[in-house]
């Protein structure tokens, strides 16, 4: 019993252990180049600054857009931009799995003794990323200063699991569009539009949209519970597009629902590999 | 002159056989398209009107922005000038015979007539089907906007070459790009359409380079008279300045480049 544990614990810790290891190999690979370094992880700032700032100037306009003002329009852009670019972070260089087939690389991976998603997500881990998620978290904490939240030990202890479960859906989407590479080397442009257009629509509030798009981004692929039903909890705003108003409650069981499926579509995905031989 | 139609035909070729990637990239245009098309009725129903442009103005930029977006390249991907550059291939392409900017210059060309027909005409196309567009009424206009579309992708072409050039002295011209990759898609008003700007931003971002590539393409295509001179000839007249300005800049960049280049060893 106890050698069954230990070794249940080593099959989880070892994936992890190896991807610390693997990204940290790679930060201080980068390192060696600091001014580099430093201007990329500064004009990644800039770029999640401009994309929030159109969100500002969106706002600036309208003042309120279905019932949600300026810095509860942040606060949905500022959680948005912070769960993509962790997700990003951690899972965002499987999007070249096609390459990997292309050149072989897969295959390399596949006879290394460490899981090849965690190869294939370490693989050049970029932490210039980090420009995305401090821009991204200062906006947030700034929004949610400035909302009129009714705040409670619950809220408070949620947050982070709220944070946490977005990620974890910002990954599983990653893993879910990579996945399609294995089928079709060369639609890797066609997962974009579910990880940086996943983050283009959480970045607004989901009323704006049509209501099938928004049971669409609910029940198909759950992207309402990345920035839109948290934001509702959090608010303690009945649903305008008049989904039942438990389904805040669930942002965690999706997360890990959703992270399932990515895993279940990865191990398909591979057993299904063929290598292009080359 | 033969050899450059020659380059052109290949760069025509070689993007047609990428035909699984052209359709995964219509299908990601027409997703951001409609996304941001939402954003732009949910805005507009509070505001009909911003600095001159309504509802079915801004959602027919976002389209025409959308289908310019394969065939400009704003967001990448480089020229493989740049490559070329760091790895030092480029001392082949000044052994021959032709001008080195001819050369990627009639490569890029071929690139961009099919993107913007594979990939610009299906994406638009969906636009249309999804929401209400303006489209121009008489012919005449069409082939206003068909110009204005070219010379978008002259002046892109032109700016994408300056960055690899920059990698003659830098090396390496992913800094460049990692810049200029983020901050061109908003002077070009593809993030969201210059007039929602405070005016005395747009006036600037309006008159810059970038603006050429999409807004002033945008603008011309909706006939619109916040264009230099106040119609469409003004905005082609700019477009062809900064495509006449950039293109000599090029080519007087690509001189000093090939008189200071050293290859390194290998």
């Amino acid at each position: 019993m106890a050698d069954l544990l230990a070794r249940t614990r080593e099959s989880v810790l070892w994936p992890v252990r190896a991807y610390v290891l693997l990204a940290w190999t790679w930060c201080r690979a980068l390192a060696q180049y600091p001014a580099s370094l430093v201007m990329m992880t500064l004009s990644t700032a800039l770029g999640a600054f401009a994309e929030m700032g159109a969100v500002f100037v969106v706002f600036g306009h309208a003042g309120e857009v279905s019932g949600f003002g300026m810095a509860e329009g942040l606060l949905i852009a500022g959680m948005a931009t912070t769960a993509f670019a962790c997700a990003d972070m951690v899972m965002g260089m499987v999007e070249v799995l096609g390459r990997h087939i292309r050149t072989g690389s897969l295959d390399v991976m596949l006879v290394r003794p460490v899981p090849p998603l965690v190869q294939m997500a370490t693989d050049r881990f970029a932490p210039r990323r980090l420009g995305r998620i401090v821009p991204g978290s200062a906006v947030t904490v700034v929004a949610l200063a400035a909302c009129d939240i009714d705040w409670s030990a619950g809220k408070v202890l949620m947050l982070p699991v709220l944070l946490v479960s977005a990620t974890a859906i910002g990954c599983a989407v990653w893993i879910i569009g990579a996945c399609l590479q294995f089928f079709v080397a060369d639609a890797r442009e066609a997962a974009n539009s579910v990880t940086y257009g996943g983050q283009a629509l959480t970045e607004y509030p989901m009323a704006i949209y049509p209501k099938n798009v928004v049971r669409a981004a609910t029940f198909v692929l759950p992207l309402a519970f990345v920035t839109w039903q948290p934001a509702l909890y959090l608010l303690d705003r009945p649903d305008p597009t008049g989904l039942p108003e438990s389904l805040r409650f669930a942002t965690p069981f999706v997360a890990v629902a959703l992270c399932a499926v990515a895993g279940a579509c990865w191990r398909f995905g591979l057993r299904h590999y063929r290598s292009t031989g080359s | 002159m033969r050899v450059y139609l020659a380059v052109y035909a290949l760069g025509l070729h070689r993007y047609s056989t990428y035909r699984v990637a052209t359709i995964a990239g219509i299908f990601t245009n027409a997703v951001f398209g409609a996304i941001n098309a939402a954003v732009m009725l949910a805005l507009f129903s509070v505001r009909p009107e911003i600095n001159g442009y309504d509802a079915g103005d801004a959602v027919t930029q976002v389209f025409v922005g959308q289908a310019l977006i394969g065939m400009v390249a704003i967001m990448g991907p480089p020229l493989e000038l740049g490559e070329r550059v760091r790895s030092g291939a480029v001392a082949t392409d000044m052994l021959r015979p032709v001008s080195m900017m001819g050369w990627w210059l009639a490569d890029d060309m071929g690139r961009a007539t099919f993107n913007l027909v594979f990939r610009g005409v299906p994406t638009f196309a969906v636009g249309l089907v999804l929401f209400d567009l303006v489209v121009p009424s008489e012919p005449g206009r069409w082939a206003i906007a068909l110009v204005s579309f070219v010379l978008a992708a002259l002046v892109s072409f032109a700016l994408r070459y300056l960055y690899e050039l920059a990698g003659f002295w830098l090396m390496d011209s992913t800094g460049i790009w990692a810049v200029a990759g983020l901050l061109g898609p908003v002077a070009a008003g593809m993030l969201i359409p210059l007039p929602l700007f405070p005016p005395a931003v747009a006036d600037v971002l309006r008159v810059l380079p970038w603006a050429s590539i999409a807004q002033i393409p945008a603008e011309v295509f909706l006939g619109k008279e916040s264009l230099p001179g106040g119609s469409p000839l003004g905005g082609l007249a700019l477009q062809a300045a900064w495509a006449a300005a950039l293109l000599a800049l090029g080519a007087r960049v690509t001189s000093h480049a090939t008189r200071k280049v050293v290859v390194q060893g290998g």
